[in-house]
């Protein structure tokens, strides 16, 4: 189907939920083709090429609201689509908040956003399976250590995502991605340790270069080497920035609009109050060009925007889409999320914590017995009450150094403590995925060991 | 049910010869096997928040993913469209992906053994929508009922009917209709001001409606969650530190998932990443440890009449008596190790390329009386509930956090402690294991297992064991 069919497609959708008794209709359609390929121990392992596409239609008769999708393109499919969404409008319970956005808050972000590189869809396969073998053979050379793999992968994908509704707004855009990731295997002895390092961006000219993500996969494998279990003690605890980016995930989770209004996050009824040490901005921008969370709608028909989440310190905005601003009585941020159909949700645009001043290192330097951790394993944080437990890993700190490798211990401690305990935010802030983070120092937690 | 009476034959026209020119036209290019995997999903969802039903949707998807392997190389395209020149398509794409030297002979389909492990007449799916809305009004109205404290609950119903089939260059053509169900509930409760405090409760399988109407009820998942947010209103912080832990029955069984199950996929262990590469015959656990892999019970949410590459699954036994008896294998791994596969290759759907995965993973039963097990324990922890997991399969450390569990004093249980992580090494957890209950109890079916991308219903399930040593991530 060409392009324009696509577009047609959607309003075509909405038209007939309309005409089946609708009083407003939404309808999604995503289209893609994805490739990828793993190489290990410098052989092509897998190949996958494919494309796919779905249809996705969310209805409102009054206040009830009814949802279905297909992968069916066919005029049958399609009717039937409408049709079981008409009908499930039936069982749903009236809900005065339910609807589409106000007319006045749809639209589209402007300028280029820079989110699709045309060269991705006909990039050679060769060169595909080439780059990542580079970044793997990197990693084997590497250390003598380095004796074994994971493999490394190359991913590219390129799609478009089209969104109509029945009152007027009609958009689309196309977007590509290229990603490459190493996962070397590290042995010394009984030890084994693997870990991993990426690169993605929209077009294949701005990805890393390969070596140096082999390379830097192979590094952070060979630390982790020797590792052993601290005592149990509270002190200092530094995230890196790829451990730090979880912090975020837990901010957002308790910023989400949905859980604001059911009372299930610590953050409720916090807004304007200091939730956080003044050395933390957190941010949303669903509007930086060519990054990875980054949209000129929401999933609703809505402009995304920039919203500060935490101002020094101090909760500025929630996240929401139309349904929870109408519940808090506000107005919605533009971070709609849905896959192909049902209510919408909220997602994040590019999410970050705004760098601070000083450098990793001079934060290192001041901590003279602490924990700096890698990694993070595990879901036990509770954003009701902000408890947090998790498993970690990664180096001790001994006078300002990163002296040796830790593992198998965990790090607990209270969400909301924890952010107004955060003693240093690094300089270090660059945007690898739509989370992002600098170096943290959090001044004290428990870490549980022997 | 036979090939011909399925959806693929009826509606879709597809027939044997189709099927066996589209392996002919995968194989075109070389390669040692291929394989058709044909997917028609029909999913439905009901979500009740605020004591509304919110949402209802439906939802069609099918495809058709075309897998070639030559040596280690696997081929992989698939294809939403099932017309015959998009299947040739695809399969075209695999077979240049792959290409080989090597020759496959001629083949021919014939009818594959399968289990009959889920007779289900009318699945879930194509029930009426109206008795599937009230499954979660009825949760959420015994959840308000149970407890003046609780001011949140939201329900969330889930099924889907999927209908597979497989063919393959070893000339097995199996089909499968595998529905599965899942209900579950959340309550928030909070008293006096305090923080609120969250329980959750759910459960399912391959089941038909009826399960939720007389075995397990929208009232008995509401009063257990409802029973676990009142619990945790008293909780204080765990404590931190390592110390002798007992897991309750049940669900607790994800242990095994996490520390000793993804480590004995045969394909972390064929590449030498796994913790446990190279160790069978080896101890790895007490010798009261008995763990199974088992895909064959009736109605379980982790089980199948034939795993995703046709196979029919298996009861594997993993670590017997303490000591590492095998691993699972796929059609990919068991060649390349010249062993069998254990029915265990499965995939998220057709857009994926399957890998060993569990079905059903649990400790046999041991000896002791579960309240002796207690009170044996002069101090510890006792858990009871658990959210998620996770593993490192090379380092063999492992997590699972601990949603309701409490102190164990003087060999009797004392307050309910906060959420905390728990944390091992996979091959060295299971020696600690000290007493094993004799009251197994298997999951009640909400669990998802992720791997490389990829989500399959599994089950887990475990009696009460004691374990001397693990680490509790308190800060207390």
């Amino acid at each position: 189907m060409s392009n324009n069919h696509l577009g047609e497609l959607a309003q075509d959708v909405v038209r007939q939920a309309l005409e089946a008794g609708a009083t407003d209709a939404e309808c999604t359609i995503a289209e893609g083709d994805e490739f990828s390929t793993n190489v290990r121990m410098r052989e092509v392992e897998n190949l996958k090429e494919a494309g796919s596409r779905g249809v996705g239609l969310r209805i409102l008769i009054g206040k009830k609201t009814g949802a279905s999708y297909t992968s069916d393109f066919s005029r049958e499919g399609i009717a039937h689509m409408v049709r079981s969404a008409i009908e499930l409008a039936d069982l749903t319970t009236e809900d005065p908040h339910a609807g589409l956005p106000d007319p006045d808050e749809f639209g589209s972000a402007g300028g280029d956003l820079k989110l699709y590189s045309p060269g991705v869809a006909g990039l050679d396969t060769g060169l595909k399976i080439e780059t990542a073998k580079r970044a793997e053979c990197a990693a084997l050379d590497f250390d003598p250590r380095i004796a074994n793999s994971d493999g490394a992968s190359f991913d590219s994908y390129v799609g478009r995502h089209i969104f109509a509704n029945s009152r007027g707004f009609a958009g689309e855009y196309r977007s590509s991605y290229c990603s490459l990731s190493a996962t070397p295997v590290a042995r010394e002895g009984e030890s084994m340790e693997r870990d991993y390092w990426f690169t993605m961006a929209r077009g294949f000219e701005g990805l890393e270069a390969p070596e140096e993500v082999g390379r830097t996969a192979a590094r952070r494998a060979l630390r982790r080497l020797n590792a052993v279990k601290v005592e149990t003690q509270k002190v200092p605890v530094v995230f890196e920035p790829r451990a730090a980016r979880s912090l975020l995930d837990n901010i957002y989770e308790a910023v989400h609009g949905m859980s604001i209004y059911r009372h299930e996050s610590f953050l409720a009824e916090k807004l304007g109050e200091s939730v956080a040490s003044e050395l933390v901005t957190v941010v949303d921008d669903g509007t930086l060009p060519g990054l990875f969370g980054t949209s000129p709608f929401d999933d609703e028909g809505v402009p995304s925007r920039r919203t500060t989440v935490i101002e020094r310190g101090v909760l500025k905005s929630y996240l929401l889409n139309t349904y929870a601003a109408r519940k808090l009585g506000m107005k919605t941020t533009g971070n709609a999320s849905r896959g192909l159909t049902g209510n919408a949700g909220i997602g994040h645009g590019n999410l970050f914590i705004e760098a601070g001043v000083p450098t990793p290192e001079q934060i290192l330097a001041g901590i003279s017995n602490g924990f700096y951790v890698t990694e993070l394993m595990g879901f036990g944080v509770n954003v009701v009450t902000g408890d947090y437990s998790r498993g970690a890993a990664g180096l001790w700190i001994r006078n300002g150094e990163l002296a040796f490798a830790v593992s198998e211990v965990t790090i607990a401690g209270n969400l909301m403590e924890m952010l107004r305990g955060i003693e240093a935010v690094g300089n270090d802030l660059e945007f690898r995925g739509s989370v992002a983070a600098p170096t943290i120092k959090i001044g004290e937690m428990t870490v549980g060991g022997r | 049910m036979l090939f011909s009476d399925s959806v693929f034959a009826s509606r879709f026209a597809i027939t044997r010869q189709d099927l066996e020119s589209y392996l002919a036209e995968a194989l075109s290019q070389g390669g040692d096997y291929a394989d058709l995997y044909f997917e028609y999903l029909l999913t439905s969802s009901i979500s009740l928040d605020e004591s509304m039903v919110k949402s209802a949707t439906e939802g069609v998807s099918m495809g058709v993913g075309v897998r070639v392997i030559a040596g280690e190389r696997t081929g992989y395209a698939y294809s939403d469209d099932l017309s015959p020149d998009k299947i040739r398509k695809a399969a075209n794409v695999a077979a240049h992906i792959a290409a080989a030297p090597a020759k496959v002979e001629k083949f021919d389909l014939n009818e594959g053994r399968r289990h009959n492990l889920y007779p289900v007449i009318t699945a879930p799916t194509e029930t009426a929508f109206s008795e599937r809305v009230e499954l979660v009004k009825r949760a959420d109205r015994a959840a308000r009922a149970a407890d003046s404290r609780v001011f949140q609950v939201q329900a969330f119903y889930a099924d889907n009917l999927r209908q597979v089939m497989v063919a393959t260059s070893e000339g097995v053509l199996t089909f499968d209709r595998q529905p599965l169900a899942r209900l579950s509930v959340s309550a928030i409760a909070r008293q006096n001001g305090g923080p609120p405090q969250r329980g959750h409760a759910g459960g399912g399988g391959r089941v038909e409606l009826d399960f939720f109407l007389h075995e397990k009820t929208p009232e008995h998942f509401a009063a257990e969650a409802v029973r676990e947010s009142i619990t945790m209103l008293d909780a204080v912080d765990a404590p931190a530190g390592e110390m002798t832990v007992v897991l309750g029955p049940g669900w607790p069984g994800i242990l095994l998932h996490e520390a000793v199950g993804h480590g004995l996929e045969a394909d972390f262990n064929r590449k030498g990443v796994s913790a446990f590469s190279g160790r069978i015959g080896q101890k790895v656990a007490s010798e009261l440890c008995t763990v199974i892999d088992d895909g064959t019970i009736g109605n379980r949410r982790g089980s199948l009449n034939v795993d995703d590459e046709g196979h029919p699954t298996k009861r594997n036994v993993l670590i017997e008596n303490g000591v590492l008896r095998g691993y699972l294998q796929d059609k990919l791994s068991s060649t390349l190790l010249r062993s069998e596969s254990t029915g265990s290759g499965r995939r998220e759907s057709y857009a994926h390329i399957p890998m060993p995965r569990m079905t059903n993973t649990f400790m046999l039963a041991g000896e002791s009386d579960p309240e002796e097990i207690i009170r044996s324990v002069p101090k510890g922890i006792y858990c009871r509930n658990f959210g998620g997991g996770q593993v490192d399969i090379t380092s063999g450390n492992f997590v699972f956090s601990a949603s309701e569990s409490y102190l164990i004093e003087d060999g009797r249980l004392a307050r309910p402690v906060r959420n905390a992580t728990l944390i091992g090494n996979g091959p060295e957890a299971l020696k600690y294991v000290s007493m094993v209950g004799n009251d197994l109890k298997l999951d009640e079916g909400v669990g998802t297992c992720g791997k490389d991308g990829q989500s399959v219903p599994v089950g887990v399930g475990i009696p009460t064991i004691k374990i001397d040593r693990m680490t509790v991530g308190g800060r207390a």
